[in-house]
């Protein structure tokens, strides 16, 4: 029943096509801070989600043996977005960047420099210089960036094939705290909007979604969930549900009742 | 293959040649290529991206590259991450 639901939401909406690459799911999951590399699997499976974002780290030499993702995650299976997760500076967003490419499975990165260590909130100036440089050097960059119109439509100058606000601090699970300028980004850019970071529970996604977004991309509210595999099956429906409810239109909302039923032959 | 911390290691010195591996000092056996440093390392190749001195290397020329004395040497694979 589950799949036929999702057949028949998915006929009503198109797909999501980034820097020529076409998804159906709107859904974008990382890989991080699961319990289990098991856990991790079926929950990313559970979530419907196609692309699923990686770190690129130092190998830990003193292991006996090498416990990459890749051990564990498929890449014929899923569309693999590297992140530059963890760098403070341009210059090392673009080396992890060309680390992560030259792995070898596409020109594509989520580009995040973080300008500081409480918030984690991103360093605009830097995202956007590292956005040039890569976009130059033919990366397709989705770019994560703070809820902020200008920086939204520099990154889109510089040639990022996404634009990804937060909705609020990553793994804060806060949901979307400015759902105007999520709209408003939304309205301004050409390339796809996939709000990144923030989102708690189905209903934050859900909101997200009803915003007239592109995508969502979230982490710990699946991995962080007491049940990761459960929470990613209500986030893939809460996404599905959120843009079914923004193509469809929403009801003006007033605040006084309208009967729903005729008021005309009550009986005398 | 060997690879030795720095300490401790028994294989003389003209045989070894110091090298810095992921941010730490080693000594490893002179005349190792990238492929037999990665072999000797149990390391897939294709699950590995190197950088020499701040290069990265292509995985073609793996066999061809010999680690030098003094190199500083990175490498990194995917980890789980948001």
């Amino acid at each position: 029943m589950t799949a036929t639901m999702i057949d028949e939401a998915r006929a009503l909406d198109g797909p999501l096509v980034i820097g020529g690459e076409t998804f159906v799911s709107r859904l974008i999951v990382g890989t991080g801070k699961y319990e289990t590399n098991e856990i991790m699997v079926d929950a990313i499976r559970a979530s419907g989600a196609e692309m699923v974002t990686v770190a690129v780290r130092r190998i830990d030499l003193d292991r006996t043996k090498a416990d990459g993702i890749l051990h564990h995650l498929d890449p014929g299976e899923f569309f693999l977005l590297a992140n530059t997760a963890g760098c403070y500076t341009a210059e090392d967003a673009i080396r992890y960047a060309r680390l992560a490419r030259a792995a070898g499975f596409n020109d594509f990165v989520k580009l995040e420099v973080i300008g500081d260590e409480k918030t984690l909130l991103p360093d605009v100036a830097a995202t956007l210089e590292a956005a040039r440089t890569l976009s130059d050097e033919g990366f397709k960059v989705m770019a994560y960036t703070n809820d902020d119109l200008i920086t939204a439509l520099r990154l889109e100058d510089a040639g990022c094939v996404a634009v990804m606000p937060l909705a609020s601090p990553i793994g804060s699970g806060l949901g979307v705290v400015n759902p105007y300028f999520i709209r408003e980004i939304k309205s301004r850019l050409e390339v796809p909007v996939i709000v990144d970071a923030g989102v708690g529970t189905a209903s934050d996604a859900c909101v997200t979604m009803e915003q007239g977004v592109d995508g969502v991309l979230m982490n710990t509210a699946l991995a962080a969930a007491d049940d990761p595999v459960r929470m990613s099956h209500a986030m893939k429906h809460a996404i599905i549900a959120g843009r079914l409810a923004y193509l469809a239109g929403r009801m003006p909302s007033r605040e006084i009742a309208v009967p729903s039923s005729p008021t005309k032959g009550m009986l005398g | 293959m060997k690879i030795s911390e720095q300490q401790g290691s028994n294989v003389s010195q003209n045989e070894t040649i110091q090298v810095q591996l992921n941010g730490r000092d080693r000594e490893i056996e002179r005349g190792l290529t990238i492929r037999s440093l990665l072999e000797s390392l149990e390391l897939e190749p294709g699950m590995v991206v190197v950088e020499l001195n701040r290069e990265i290397l292509e995985r073609d020329s793996y066999p061809n590259v010999t680690v030098s004395e003094g190199d500083a040497l990175e490498l990194v694979h995917f980890v789980g991450g948001g």
